[in-house]
């Protein structure tokens, strides 16, 4: 069904158990503490198209991109991949094969003592993809050449490489499955500015090229602008707001979403006075009551501090805010 | 033109990293100047010299490293070749330093106040009672909220954007005239990172210290900085007013980096890229370290090494402007 | 094999090595030892185990350079009329042998049981690392010492003596495997949680094949050092135990043993029966502990 996402949240929510251990927890005389990194997500992410999640530390961005690859289990709802269960659909090879993820940190995602051609061809053979050796050199080259590097690269260690040039590696081994969903774990947010560049240049023509889907994280709102389709905004594990990129950036409704854009530093030298939002995000061990953002709200109202507000249109938008919903914003 | 005294004059500085494979210059013929009150951001990728500028000034450069040639000069003083105990002295009293991660500035051991107290009497000629009572209106100043109740708490009390309120007002409480920022917002939140900006601003501003903000961020350096040297493989590619570096650079790798920046205000299709990475100190290209890179290069470029000379508003390493100087001079 | 080579000889390791004139030194110590023990049959200058050939007549020679010394005997000759000189390659050999068995087997048992702690984490790593805790709170020595002891009173002498070697093996590895363990555990969870490791996972690559391909080989550098230091410690440990009887079988005896017998001797003027191999013993455990203290620096990035 060609309608059917690449990848359904409903209502999925990811708990950590971060009590102390029991002998003090009996001492000190306190419960079991869970850390509700993601609590209560419901998104799809749209065939061909890129849906982006952009949030500070601590919202879940990260836990979604790991509850999409099965890297976490679900604590609570569901986790669908291309219209089944996604721990049913990973228990077969050949649809296992059809997701990889692309990793944060250039340095820690290849391991330092395989070469890059090994490094790339893992994929290839966990899934006994290319029976044929020669036919794994030849596209362990092919794929080196795709991310523009050298086919002579491959029997080169991590190490030899820039930030810029691993990223590259690890989009390779992630292209090596022949993949149709491609989780971003913040792909550039190590790199330089000039790399990011080509980084994200890269990836919109490997996605315009393969038709691939992408759930890119980012924080980083300017780069989250240049790639999505769709983008939801996180805090403290929920959505705040899910819209079409551009109608997010034309009338951000959430006053979170406004806040975070009021807060980047304005290039352009228009010279407006911003006004930051005040406050710190809380901790999601102890989450404010209602609206978690509430304490740092300026439309923040009694209804906000005692009820939770739950995603519901508004425009061509979700929105989770009493105050939209209620006309005051 | 030639303002009144600056406040720290860095001449021709070059530091050096003894290896086994041989010599790696770092910095090379790295010249400015910062007056008081002014706010010089120092912008480039990793690698390229921004941060161990900084070092080399507050004296802190990581072994190997050396300054091989030039001067530091503050206020007229020679302040590179002083003795650990001496430049000690300087960096609590002069110079205060604040780094990304604020755990790093901050005793883990002792209160905060007791930190802020201890800098200021051994700094300024007041009493520990004094001190104390200073410590909370600097904590108060840096927005702190309940000052007064906070200052018998230790560093891991606070929450990462707090603690980094405290290391700048532990870098102000002695009342430097110089400040060296590396990186300070970095390891923030966006919401953080806007509030500490504008704090560290406004506080320079209100105190008439100087201040040497290094950082990646061309955002923070456009809302903070008077002035901005852009560094390149450990020169100075480019140094001017804020506005005509962000608006319109002269140097080609000026233009690229800011070409690369995804911009916030709109999508583009495919972002100005710089192809290539940065070279490694140990493989600096003959001739301008950019020339492998530029679109512009020339044969002059790949020969000769350029220094900085005037083009237009700005000063620029590039031999595209080497004619100018003269016309203007 | 070349491009191994090449690499090594190109490498910061090998360029520290060759920084160290104490590393260098230690290490031409450690392999005259090693040579010397492991070709003792055929370098020996007599076969102290061959009985036809022991006089007593040549009993209690002193060195060669004394007055009263004979060419033959370079450090003299023990109260069976041996010489000294190939006791001590014979003994080192022996001494060797059990370090290196000893050592080899706590690695791979530590190595094993710290990797699994690690990464499967768990119940099975609370389990272990209390087993590891229980154990580090006696010494080794006692460890070892009680294990002999046990099979001692369980076995009958001739059968004893016969798997004594690798009693004393077994005590002294299973005393040491504690330190491997934890060591592995923690480098193991740190590896574990990176993204090399999470990307196998993406790919479905099964837990035995992550552990063995991707964080084995991260996780060795810290095992090395601990091994060689451990290896000098085990020398020690055997020495001890043979020192106190409770070693190997005095037909095939380690340093320790001679320098237990030759400890009888030396309040009676006879010091050198005791004293070359003692410091034969001293010699190749502080070459190996100096060797160990530069691999723990040479592989410290921060040191660096």
């Amino acid at each position: 069904m060609a309608d059917t996402p690449m990848l359904e949240l409903r209502d999925a929510a990811r708990y950590f158990d971060v009590s102390r251990p029991l002998l003090q927890r009996v001492i000190a005389g306190e419960g079991k503490r869970l850390l509700r990194a993601v609590d209560g997500v419901s998104l799809a992410a749209t065939r061909g198209r890129t849906l982006s999640l952009v949030g500070e530390s601590g919202c879940g961005k990260s836990t979604v991109a790991r509850l999409a690859v099965g890297l976490y289990r679900p604590s609570a709802g569901q986790v669908m991949f291309d219209g089944r269960d996604l721990a049913e659909a990973r228990a077969a090879s050949d649809q296992r094969r059809r997701m990889q993820m692309i990793f944060q940190d250039p340095y820690a995602s290849l391991n330092p003592r395989w070469r890059v051609r090994d490094i790339i061809a893992e994929p290839i053979r966990a899934f006994g993809l290319l029976p044929d050796r020669a036919a794994q050199e030849a596209r362990v080259a092919e794929l080196l050449t795709q991310v523009g590097l050298s086919p002579l690269d491959g029997h080169k260690f991590p190490h030899e490489f820039s930030g810029g040039q691993r990223q590259r590696i690890s989009i390779a081994r992630a292209l090596s499955s022949n993949p149709e969903f491609l989780v971003c774990d913040e792909p550039t947010s190590a790199l330089d500015v000039s790399v990011q560049a080509q980084i994200l240049n890269l990836m919109k023509e490997l996605q315009s090229r393969m038709g691939l889907t992408y759930l890119f994280i980012s924080h980083n709102l300017a780069v989250v602008r240049q790639v999505s389709d769709q983008i939801g905004v996180m805090y403290l594990g929920r959505i705040a707001e899910l819209a079409p990129a551009e109608s997010l950036f034309r009338r951000p409704r959430h006053p979170y979403t406004r806040a975070l854009m009021e807060a980047i530093p304005d290039l352009d030298m228009t010279g407006r006075a911003r006004i930051p939002v005040g406050g710190e995000v809380p901790s999601p061990i102890n989450p404010p009551t209602g609206c978690a953002f509430h304490p740092r709200c300026p439309l923040a109202g009694p209804r906000c501090k005692a009820e939770r507000p739950e995603l519901k249109p508004a425009g061509d938008a979700m929105v989770a805010c009493h105050a939209v919903e209620e006309g005051r914003d | 033109m030639a303002a009144q005294n600056p406040l720290l004059e860095v001449r021709h500085l070059r530091v050096e990293f003894p290896t086994r494979r041989g010599t790696l210059v770092a910095l090379d013929d790295v010249s400015f100047t910062i007056s008081a009150g002014e706010v010089l951001g120092v912008v480039g990728e990793s690698g390229a010299g921004k941060s161990m500028t900084g070092a080399a000034i507050i004296g802190l450069l990581e072994p190997p490293g050396r300054i091989a040639a030039g001067e530091i000069l503050l206020d007229g003083r020679r302040i590179d070749n002083l003795r650990y105990e001496d430049m000690r002295r300087i960096r609590g009293k002069d110079i205060g330093a604040i780094f990304q991660d604020p755990l790093t500035t901050l005793n883990p051991l002792y209160t905060v106040g007791r930190q802020l107290a201890e800098t200021m009497t051994t700094h300024l000629p007041i009493t520990p009672a004094e001190a104390r009572k200073r410590a909370i209106g600097w904590l108060d100043l840096v927005g702190i909220p309940a000052a007064a109740q906070r200052i018998d708490s230790y560093p891991h009390e606070f929450s990462g954007g707090m603690r980094q309120r405290v290391v700048i007002a532990l870098a102000l409480c002695a009342e430097p005239r110089l400040i060296v920022a590396d990186e300070p917002t970095t390891a923030l939140d966006v919401s953080i990172q806007a509030q500490i900006i504008a704090l560290l601003k406004s506080l320079a501003r209100e105190k008439g210290t100087a201040m040497m903000l290094v950082t990646h961020d061309m955002g923070v350096i456009a809302e903070t900085a008077d002035r901005v040297a852009v560094m390149y493989a450990g020169r100075i590619a480019e140094i001017g007013p804020v506005r005509n570096v962000v608006k319109q650079a002269i140097h080609p790798y000026t233009v690229g980096l800011m070409g690369s920046i995804p911009p916030l205000d709109r999508r583009v299709e495919r972002l100005a890229q710089i192809d290539g990475a940065m070279p490694r100190l140990s493989a600096i290209p003959k001739g301008c370290a950019y020339n492998p890179r530029c679109p512009k290069a020339f044969a002059r470029c790949t020969e000769d090494r350029p220094d900085l000379l005037p083009a237009g508003a700005t000063q620029a390493a590039c031999w595209l402007y080497a004619g100018e100087g003269k016309t203007n001079g | 094999m070349t491009d191994t080579l090449r690499r090594f000889f190109d490498s910061d390791v090998w360029w520290s090595f060759t920084r160290s004139p104490i590393t260098i030194i230690s290490a031409i110590v450690a392999l005259i030892c090693i040579l010397g023990a492991v070709f003792a049959p055929w370098i020996a200058p007599h076969n102290p185990f061959d009985l036809a050939s022991l006089n007593l007549l040549d009993a209690f020679k002193p060195p060669a350079w004394t007055e009263e010394g004979e060419r033959a005997y370079l450090l003299g000759t023990d109260d069976q009329g041996r010489d000294v000189l190939s006791a001590i390659m014979y003994g080192a050999r022996v001494s060797l042998l059990v370090g290196l068995s000893a050592t080899l087997f706590a690695t791979t048992l530590g190595v094993t049981l710290g990797l699994l702690a690690g990464y499967l984490g768990g119940k099975l790593d609370a389990l272990l690392m209390r087993i590891c805790d229980v154990q580090l709170t006696f010494p080794s020595i006692l460890v070892a010492l009680l294990i002999d002891g046990v099979v001692r009173a369980a076995l009958p002498r001739e059968v004893h003596d016969q798997i004594a070697l690798f009693v004393v093996i077994f005590a002294i590895g299973i005393s040491e495997w504690p330190k491997f363990a934890r060591t592995v555990r923690g480098s193991t969870m740190v590896e574990r949680n990176k993204e090399y490791v999470q990307a196998a996972r993406v790919i479905g690559v099964s837990p035995p094949r992550i552990m063995l391909s991707h964080v084995l080989p991260n996780v060795l550098g810290p095992v090395l050092v601990i091994a060689t230091l451990n290896l000098g410690l085990a020398i020690l440990s055997e020495a001890t135990l043979s020192f106190l009887g409770v070693g190997v079988p005095a037909t095939q005896p380690s340093l320790g043993t001679l320098i237990r017998i030759g400890n009888d001797f030396l309040f009676s003027g006879e010091w050198w029966i005791t004293i070359f191999p003692g410091v034969t013993l001293i010699a190749m455990v502080l070459s190996v502990n100096l060797l160990g203290d530069w691999l723990r620096d040479a592989l410290n990035p921060k040191l660096r």
